[in-house]
């Protein structure tokens, strides 16, 4: 049976400072090494700040997992060399004397698989390096210091994948559940980051670091399944070691340093003192917690009697479901989350487009209604989103601005009913024979009106002027 | 104009207008040029004092507000922080490290109108206890050139010992503003661990140090207290003192407290000398009606050890960044190969830093941990249950600051295991986070000793008090500078 265990690292990217200072968790938009400070970047004298608001979001992270979270954490430092590394050493945490990490065992359901969780723990990011030229061969190694620092959250599972398909779904229920808890936007470059080991029946876990995406990853984990049956097949054991990911040749590569061996000589953290996580903290922080995803369903599809499919789309996604809650009206709560789920999804499917969107919720409302009360097609609806999301302008300007109304004058949908008659006569005797061809009409009818005319009542007119 | 006064007189007179600032510094700048030379307590002067002092005398005149030390001259130990200033740790590798932020210590310091006159010497990264592991050459006694001045805070206790300053801060990771205050004579407080800020002070081994003063009096160590105690943002390791006034009521003497004589600090290998000073001082501690009595602490046998194993492995890691790409920094790339790069750097380091390194690089790691570290780690917390349950019993501990004399320059640098048993009576203040002062008490063929109080933690105020008591009943000669 193949196993397969993860380590997950999440950035806490929702968090307004670092872990230890004050610079910005979001690194992203500076320019290099300047958005550091003496405490990020380790000068003599500094010491760390700890930023209670991550231990309190990693806190949330673990009973979200339905991990153990312990009375009182404590902070460790991991010792080794490393040019990223501004101090040499990692503040990190470990179960060295009890469970004193954030969170100890716990579980995330995979459908209707167990994953168990092995632990979870608040660290700080190391720097960046950037290589100049091929990273072979390489003169000039730069480091950027903007994201030393960042509060990370490392999330280590048991070994209970069996397969690259389980792995995939797991990540993206973690990844959602993470960004439902509003504790990280995983979209962002590098802020989820994952690193495999893998074993096949007889032979020993072999890890795989250096993995870019949760694509590669799955490639990763499928390379390395075959190679080791191949070895298998052939006898040939199956030594514990660590591969790197080649990223440009898709295989894994046996890591010349020997990882295995690296001491990291751990030890408490003294400048930062046990933090006591009491009860009271424990209550408060499930207060704060978000609605997770599984009752945000269960309550979409029984109060709102959405279908299942729609409300599992529709919770999954905190930027949607947001939209949804804010939108919605028990009234209008099916279109909404249809609007959302048929028609919107295209327009916002990436990060980019989602920012750049000039959507709100009252647009979403405004739509819906306009539907439910038959002053716009869903035809129109869907062409109006197209240029809220664009622009932002207000549905009752486009509706004038784009023609967009509904022809529901009677006398006027007649008239154009009239000449389509006397285009398509064909089309007519035939509906006249076989009412079920009728619908070829009702399309060019629609065709005449750019979609705005009242699909029920063009049909109604047709049949009796047919008839 | 009379440099030899106490901090606390300095502000008086500064104050009722009998001495300007501007007067005084100039005063002491010329002493520090006049003696500095041979007893080389300074590592770089402030060449701004005395404008500095003329600034603060024309707050004085304009009636403006002034702080509470009235432009009174501060030397601080050159691995303390001052802003667009040198801080070397008397170290080849921060050789030209110039600190981008005040320590918290001198932000508070700067706020009450101190003017630092310079950095002062110290053994290499605090590491030692003479200066003569200082990259720049050792410190002098002023009470005899020939002998080291203690350390690893030498430049500080020089400095306020031979007039070149009224007050000085150290550091103390096992002793370091003890072990110096007794050599040169002068007091030396180590506070309750938390109690002053570290930020911005160099980390040795960050667990266990301390910032604290040394001083001409046991007042001026209250004084300076008031001054740099206190809750800050920067260390998550500070307590809240409430704002304690350590001045007030240090009178209030030490009737009926019960004083605990530690036992494992008056046995073998302390010299006759100390040992009858202090007999002397605990018969003059129970003429102020305190009760004293021996008490033993049996982990004090290993507490040298388990300190060395719990610094050195603290320092492993704190020293870890200076590797190169940071600090002593090589511009050739030649042949680059990054632990061939970090090893070019360590060489900067001296030989006491480079054996504590490496010390530290071998008692915490996987194979030896066991027999080194968590054996350490073990002392220390029974050392910690020890002197907790003796102070169910006593108000105050007491016991020789050091069990010897100073001794030579020279004398005993190569002979680092004697060196490390020098710290035994300082260390258990340090591994349980204790306040502890040392006192001046007497003075035998030319060399000085000193008495150390311990107290529980918290209870500085206490401490101060009884320090006060006992530097009452002492009467010693002048420095012979």
């Amino acid at each position: 049976m193949t196993k397969i265990g993860l380590e997950i690292h999440s950035q806490l990217t929702k968090l307004e400072s670092k872990l230890f200072c004050s610079c910005k968790a979001n690194y992203r938009e500076f320019e290099p090494n300047t958005n550091i400070c003496p405490i990020c970047i380790g000068l003599p004298g500094s010491l760390p700040r700890l930023n209670q608001k991550a231990v309190e979001k990693a806190t949330m992270i673990a009973m979200a997992l339905n991990c153990s979270t312990p009375e009182k954490i404590a902070f460790f430092r991991k010792n080794y060399f490393y040019p990223d590394l501004p101090k040499n050493f990692q503040i990190t945490q470990l179960n060295l004397y009890g469970n004193t990490s954030v969170g100890g065992t716990g579980i995330l359901m995979v459908g209707e698989k167990k994953i168990r969780i092995t632990r979870i723990q608040l660290e700080e990011d190391p720097g960046r390096l950037i290589y100049e030229g091929s990273s072979e061969k390489n003169l000039v190694t730069l480091v950027d210091y903007n994201r030393a620092g960042t509060p990370l959250v490392e999330i280590v599972t048991e070994p209970d994948f069996e397969n690259p398909r389980e792995v995939r779904e797991f990540l993206n229920i973690l990844s959602n559940l993470l960004e439902n808890l509003d504790v990280s936007d995983p979209s962002l470059e590098g802020a989820m980051r994952a690193d495999a080991n893998v074993s096949i029946e007889g032979g020993n876990k072999v890890e795989i670091k250096n993995i870019g995406s949760f694509h590669d990853l799955e490639k990763a984990i499928h390379f390395e399944i075959t190679r080791q049956q191949s070895l298998h097949s052939r006898d040939i054991p199956i030594i514990q070691e660590t591969r790197h990911w080649d990223d440009k040749r898709k295989i894994t590569v046996s890591s010349r340093s020997k990882e295995e061996d690296l001491d990291y000589r751990y030890f408490l953290e003294g400048d930062i003192p046990w933090v006591k996580i009491g009860n009271e903290v424990k209550e408060k922080l499930k207060s704060e917690m978000p609605e997770s995803i599984s009752s945000k369903k269960q309550r979409y599809i029984s109060k709102y009697n959405i279908p299942a499919q729609v409300a599992d789309v529709l919770s999954s996604d905190k930027f949607y479901s947001d939209l949804f809650e804010d939108a919605h009206t028990k009234e209008n709560a099916k279109e909404v989350a249809n609007i959302i789920t048929t028609d919107l999804m295209g327009l916002v499917d990436t990060r980019e487009k989602r920012e750049s969107s000039k959507l709100k919720p009252s647009h979403l409302q405004e739509i819906a209604d306009s539907i439910q009360s038959n002053k716009i097609t869903r035809n129109s609806a869907k062409n109006a989103l197209y240029e809220i999301v664009k622009t932002g302008k207000k549905l009752s300007d486009l509706i004038s601005e784009l023609d967009l109304g509904n022809v529901s004058d009677e006398s006027e949908l007649l008239q154009i009913i009239e000449s389509v008659i006397l285009e398509e006569p064909q089309a007519v005797e035939q509906a006249k024979s076989n009412l079920l061809t009728i619908n070829y009409l009702v399309g060019k009818v629609m065709q005449k009106t750019k979609g705005k005319a009242d699909p029920k009542l063009t049909l109604d007119l047709l049949k009796k002027k047919i008839q | 104009m009379n440099i030899k006064i106490s901090a606390l007189q300095f502000t008086r007179e500064v104050k009722s207008g009998s001495i300007s600032a501007e007067d005084f510094i100039a005063k002491t700048m010329e002493q520090i040029q006049n003696i500095d030379d041979n007893l080389h307590a300074f590592l770089s002067i402030n060449d701004k004092a005395v404008d500095q002092a003329r600034e603060i005398d024309k707050k004085i005149k304009s009636g403006g507000k002034i702080g509470q030390c009235f432009g009174m001259p501060i030397s601080i130990k050159d691995n303390i922080c001052i802003k667009d200033t040198k801080t070397t740790c008397a170290s080849k590798m921060l050789e030209n490290f110039i600190a981008p932020y005040d320590a918290t210590v001198i932000t508070k310091l700067k706020q009450q109108d101190a003017i630092f006159v310079g950095k002062v010497n110290l053994d290499e990264f605090a590491m030692g206890l003479s200066t003569e592991f200082s990259a720049y050459g050792p410190s002098k006694n002023p009470w005899n050139t020939d002998y080291v001045p203690g350390g690893s805070s030498g430049g500080s206790a020089v400095s306020v010992s031979a007039f070149e300053c009224v007050a000085s801060l150290g550091s103390d990771t096992g002793g370091s503003v003890r072990n110096p205050a007794s050599f040169c004579s002068t007091v030396g407080y180590k506070p309750t661990y938390g109690l002053v800020s570290r930020y911005g002070l160099i980390s040795y081994a960050n667990s266990i140090e301390q910032i604290g003063p040394l001083t001409r009096t046991v007042e001026d160590a209250a004084f300076m207290l008031n001054l740099i105690a206190g809750l800050d943002s920067n260390d998550n390791t500070t307590v809240d003192n409430n704002n304690e006034d350590y001045l007030k009521d240090i009178n209030s003497g030490i009737e009926g407290k019960k004083i605990g004589i530690i036992k494992e600090m008056i046995g073998e290998g302390i010299d006759p000398s100390v040992l009858s000073a202090t007999k002397d001082a605990i018969s003059k501690l129970e003429g102020l009606g305190a009760t004293c009595e021996e008490v033993s602490l049996d982990m004090v046998k290993y507490s040298v050890a388990a300190y060395y194993i719990i610094t050195a492995t603290e320092a492993g890691s704190n020293l870890a960044r200076y590797d190169n790409l940071r600090y002593g920094y090589d511009f050739s790339v030649e042949g680059f190969e990054f632990n061939s790069y970090i090893e070019k750097a360590r060489k900067k380091f001296g030989s006491e830093v480079t054996r504590r390194m490496i010390l530290g690089g071998f008692v915490p790691s996987a194979g030896h941990a066991g027999r080194y570290f968590l054996k350490a780690l073990k002392v220390k917390s029974k050392l910690l249950r020890q002197i907790n349950d003796a102070f169910k019993k006593f108000d105050l501990l007491i016991s020789p600051t050091v069990p010897i004399l100073p001794f030579k320059i020279g004398e005993k640098i190569n002979d680092p295991v004697t060196l490390f048993l020098i710290d035994i009576n300082t260390v258990t203040a340090n591994l349980t986070g204790k306040p502890a002062i040392s006192i001046p008490y007497a003075i035998s063929n030319g060399l000085p000793i000193g008495i150390q109080l311990i107290a529980n933690s918290m209870n500085d105020k206490l401490l101060l008090q009884a320090a006060y008591a006992l530097e009452k009943t002492v009467k010693l000669p002048e420095v012979p500078i």
